[in-house]
């Protein structure tokens, strides 16, 4: 089936209809085709992350969703073979583009993976070490600043009395959180979250549904997540890929009751052969 | 629509469906059973109706109760979704038909040895004919999922309306003509706005299916022609 996703996806009405008027695309994809060598990984996408939104990505594996995810991030770059052509933009400059510096490009952009990655030094050293690179503060403005991010990312009262102990004796939900913090310690204005509570168990998920949802009063967020109920529940916008295409972009709340397109159905129904 | 990956899914649907479309057939059946009472003046079966609302409820139970497992169990989304809220809203609609029904059939209990004339009876059974044949309708769009025949009921319930309003005049004349009427006339008119009552449901189980099938709520407002509450028969002279 051939499947054309500028003409037959209107991102603009969808994310009119699930936003206020106000919300500006953060990023752009404009004609994106990714390789990981000879495989064509994402073909022609096109899509707009609004400013200040929860935007989810859904699809079986395999499809793209976190490629998508990793390239905002400028992760290939760290692999020969693998490519980019189209553009990215990010408040007008093109990610893509390799004038832009991809510690800068990082610091404005976070990223939190499926697996907790705390470094093996202590909680605050995790927060801080990031900070060091693009700041110069002085020990209370440190301190200052791992207390913000601690109580942001919710995890303050449970880590305020052991901040210099090493974060691995943290339980893997408090060390997800911990990767929050230190995503959001640089101040990026987005955070790409890739299936953050896959390996969680309800409590600490609920822990950072609640936690998104208070973030995107501040911050553009993107998450990858392989559960349909979360999507649902935490964005604003969600958007399904299959086999490297765009499929579908709506409202959440139009997504998950009354789907467009018959891939999606299926896919959100557990139709999926 | 495809089969899901998971095949208890779809077997629990199939039975939450095929639990409405048999709850569907039994309050029909009431409503059949409860005019021909009425018509019939037959007691032992108004007595029947009475007693077999009582299954109708416990089917509309059950249908809640599954569905809220499944709800539970499945998390279902998009049609799936739609699929077992139609299914609850639609049970909802059937079990307070069979309780209309059920108190036509106490009417005709209490009639018993009133003075009964014919004609006044003609009237209920004529409305009652259209409103059996629009539940029928509506239970086979159901059964089909066919949203342009559901929508087809929706339209039609006007002509109840309007009848349900002329009879309501022709009673209160027959009770100024005759005082020997007005328990009669009164007990006819609470019936005929049983039948009226359970032609409204047809239409919300007709706006149901209208979900089910498209995603989309019916918000334009219905073609309402029920005008009792504003009629009035002035006394001759």
């Amino acid at each position: 089936m051939n499947f054309a996703p500028e003409t037959s996806i209107d991102i603009a009405s969808a994310v009119n209809r699930a936003t206020a008027p106000s919300a500006e695309p953060k990023l752009k994809v404009d004609k994106l085709n990714f390789y990981y060598g000879d495989n064509h990984a994402l073909k022609n996408i096109n899509f707009e992350i609004p400013e200040k939104r929860v935007t989810a990505m859904i699809g079986p594996s395999g499809c793209g969703k976190s490629t998508l995810l990793r390239i905002f991030n400028r992760m290939y770059q760290l692999y020969p073979g693998q490519r980019a052509e189209g553009k990215i933009l990010f408040d007008g400059a093109d990610l893509l583009s390799k004038d832009l510096d991809s510690t800068v490009v990082r610091s404005r952009i976070g990223m939190v993976f499926q697996k907790p990655t705390p470094f093996p030094m202590s909680i605050y050293d995790n927060i801080a070490f990031g900070v060091r690179l693009h700041e110069r503060l002085n020990k209370a403005q440190m301190d200052e600043r791992v207390e913000w991010c601690l109580r942001k990312a919710a995890i303050w009262e449970e880590a305020k009395d052991r901040l210099h102990t090493s974060a691995l004796g943290l339980s893997g939900g408090q060390q997800q959180r911990l990767c929050i913090a230190r995503t959001i310690a640089v101040r990026p204005e987005v955070i790409l979250l890739d299936e953050p509570t896959s390996a969680l168990d309800p409590i600490s998920t609920s822990k950072i549904e609640d936690l998104i949802d208070e973030l995107k009063q501040e911050f553009t967020i993107v998450i990858v997540t392989h559960n349909m109920q979360q999507a649902a529940r935490c964005a604003d916008i969600t958007s399904f890929f299959y086999l490297g295409e765009l499929i579908e972009v709506a409202a959440s709340n139009e997504i998950f009751t009354n789907p467009r397109e018959a891939r999606t159905r299926d896919y959100i129904t557990g139709r999926f052969g | 629509m495809t089969e899901h990956i998971v095949s208890s899914f779809d077997t629990d649907l199939k039975e939450l469906g095929r639990r409405v479309v048999e709850m569907g057939g039994q309050s029909e059946r009431l409503v059949a059973d409860s005019v021909q009472a009425l018509v019939k003046r037959d007691s032992e079966l108004a007595q029947k109706v009475i007693v077999l609302d009582g299954p109708v409820d416990l089917l509309q139970r059950e249908i809640e109760e599954k569905a809220v497992l499944i709800i539970a169990r499945r998390q279902p989304l998009a049609g799936d979704l739609r699929e077992i809220v139609a299914a609850m809203r639609i049970a909802n609609d059937l079990e307070r038909i069979g309780d209309l029904a059920k108190n036509t059939a106490k009417r005709v209990l209490a009639l018993t040895g009133e003075f009964h004339p014919q004609k006044l009876v003609r009237g209920v059974e004529h409305m009652s004919n259209i409103v059996l044949e629009q539940l029928k309708v509506v239970l086979d769009a159901y059964a089909t999922r066919d949203q342009a025949r559901a929508l087809d009921v929706w339209q039609r319930d006007g002509e109840v309306d309007v009848l349900y309003t002329s009879l309501f005049r022709e009673l209160l004349t027959y009770m100024m003509e005759d005082p020997r009427n007005i328990s009669l006339c009164t007990h006819l008119l609470f019936c005929a706005k049983n039948i009226e009552r359970i032609g409204d449901h047809a239409t919300n189980v007709a706006e149901t299916i209208h979900y089910l099938v498209t995603g989309q709520l019916l918000t334009e407002e219905r073609p309402k022609q029920d005008t009792t509450s504003l009629t009035s028969v002035a006394f001759p002279a």
